[in-house]
């Protein structure tokens, strides 16, 4: 088997069990659609906050639903001693992260287009610019997906792990957050001119976190 | 057990007490006020090479790190270096950003400006606060020391992403004086001695407290490794197995 073939096993397995406990569908969607709820209570829904902020409140809604989802992409591996099966398979590091991190990104897409949805309907924001929008998401997805991974691993089986994950993503993945809202303000208002550097700025952020991760991942699924 | 003699530890240390002293009475008496923020400038004397200090220990932790992954070099002495100057790079960090938020309310007005480096700054805090949090996780000492220098190149990878995003969404932070290549052009010859007198003043200590922390965690690894060995020795002991052959004898003659 080849690279490709192995990180689509292990997507495939991710995805069926997300597909079988429907954890994602039932908790992980509804919470990013609460979160637009709360953002709409925080602010005065009436003097069009919300449609002007809405990039922001959309990625910040992202970033907290890849909290979530990391977190459930690892505890998986926490029962049965499936990470000790993932270490015997004989799998390759960096296909078992690909797999991880393509199965987490398929997650968040799915996320993403709920709560696009969501920002239409619930904030009134017309989307401007497919193009860099649909870019800037995908990097920043695949980015997320990519160093969220790396620090699942980093702090799987320990104990204070769903503590400790928000505390070490957050400020990593700050960068992704601003240039996405930023791509994003730039698409929606259509001066996609604007977006494309901050396309390009989220386009490094994963290819080099998904280079990190394919390095690091089997070492570090040894030690934890 | 020491990145240093002793002997030369201790002067270290003394000499970062009297560089401080000197730099105190440089920084508030004989260095002139600045013209247009008259005293509050003298607190760039602390704030400067407080930011130069968080960059050097970030560096030797990003250093130390990779040392440590590198099969070749790999040795306990990079984990504990890496911890110890990841650690006074928060310390300074923290020190750089509350004397520039004391510098900032005079001169600018307000506690705090969404400015590219202030920005950077606190990115840059956060993310060894989260280094230091995951170096807290009990485990055992070879497991952890991979997982940190791991985490640690990865936060410094992301270093200058941070610096170069936050760099684009907005800039308003005075341009650099100093690390200008018309070295010193624009300020006062006094001025300018106080403040690189300060950078070495604070490396000084820097170095001295970088050893001391790297003493403290030697000594923390061996404390817990002898809690081991007693705690073995007493389960032994306690579960009425086979004692060391020495412990037997003193029980028969009792």
């Amino acid at each position: 088997m080849n690279l490709i073939q192995e990180a689509l096993l292990v997507a495939g397995k991710d995805l069926r069990i997300e597909a079988r406990s429907r954890v994602t569908t039932q908790q992980v969607l509804p919470f990013g659609l609460i979160v637009l709820l709360l953002f709409a209570f925080a602010l005065d829904p009436d003097r069009g906050v919300l449609s002007r902020v809405a990039p922001g409140l959309f990625w910040v809604a992202v970033l907290l639903g890849t909290l979530l989802s990391i977190g459930r992409a690892f505890a998986i591996e926490a029962e049965n001693g499936a990470l000790d099966g993932l270490r015997l398979s004989g799998l390759d590091g960096s296909a078992l992260f690909l797999g991880k991190a393509g199965a987490v990104a398929v997650q968040l897409v799915a996320l993403e287009v709920l709560l696009t949805a969501g920002v239409v309907v619930l904030f009134n924001v017309g989307l401007g610019g497919i193009a860099p929008l649909v870019l800037a998401t995908i990097a920043a997805t695949v980015g997320l997906a990519a160093v969220g991974t790396l620090y699942g691993v980093l702090s799987a089986g320990l104990r204070v792990r769903e503590t400790l994950l928000p505390v070490l993503l957050l400020p990593v993945v700050a960068p992704v957050l601003l240039g996405a809202s930023r791509a994003w303000e730039a698409a929606i208002d259509g001066a996609s001119g604007d977006a494309w550097p901050w396309v390009a700025l989220l386009g490094i952020f994963a290819v080099l976190f998904t280079g990190i991760g394919m390095l690091v991942f089997g070492p570090l699924l040894e030690e934890s | 057990m020491t990145l240093l003699n002793p002997r030369v530890s201790r002067i270290l240390g003394w000499a970062a007490l009297a560089a401080l002293a000197v730099l105190a009475v440089f920084g508030l008496w004989v260095a002139p006020p600045d013209r247009v923020q008259s005293d509050a400038q003298r607190l760039m004397y602390l704030h400067v090479p407080s930011a130069w200090i968080a960059y050097l220990a970030f560096g030797i932790t990003a250093m130390a790190s990779a040392l440590y992954l590198w099969r070749r070099t790999r040795s306990p002495v990079w984990d504990r270096l890496a911890a110890s100057s990841a650690e006074l790079g928060v310390l300074f960090t923290g020190l750089t950003l509350v004397l520039g938020s004391l510098w900032g309310r005079p001169v600018w007005g307000v506690w705090w400006a969404w400015d590219a480096r202030l920005v950077t700054t606190a990115v840059l805090f956060f993310l060894y606060v989260g280094y230091l949090a995951l170096r807290r996780v009990p485990a055992p000492i070879e497991a952890r020391a991979k997982r940190s220098a791991i985490a640690a190149l990865v936060a410094f990878a992301d270093v200058p992403i941070v610096h170069f995003s936050v760099d684009w969404w907005r800039t308003l932070h005075q341009q650099a004086t100093v690390f200008t290549p018309s070295l010193n052009a624009h300020i006062h010859g006094v001025m300018a001695f106080t403040l690189w007198w300060g950078v070495v003043a604070f490396t000084i200590l820097f170095v001295y407290l970088l050893d001391r922390r790297y003493r403290l965690e030697a000594l923390e690894e061996d404390l817990e490794a002898r809690e081991l060995t007693l705690a073995i020795e007493e389960r032994v002991q306690g579960a009425g197995l086979t004692a060391p052959p020495e412990h037997v004898e003193v029980g028969a003659r009792g």
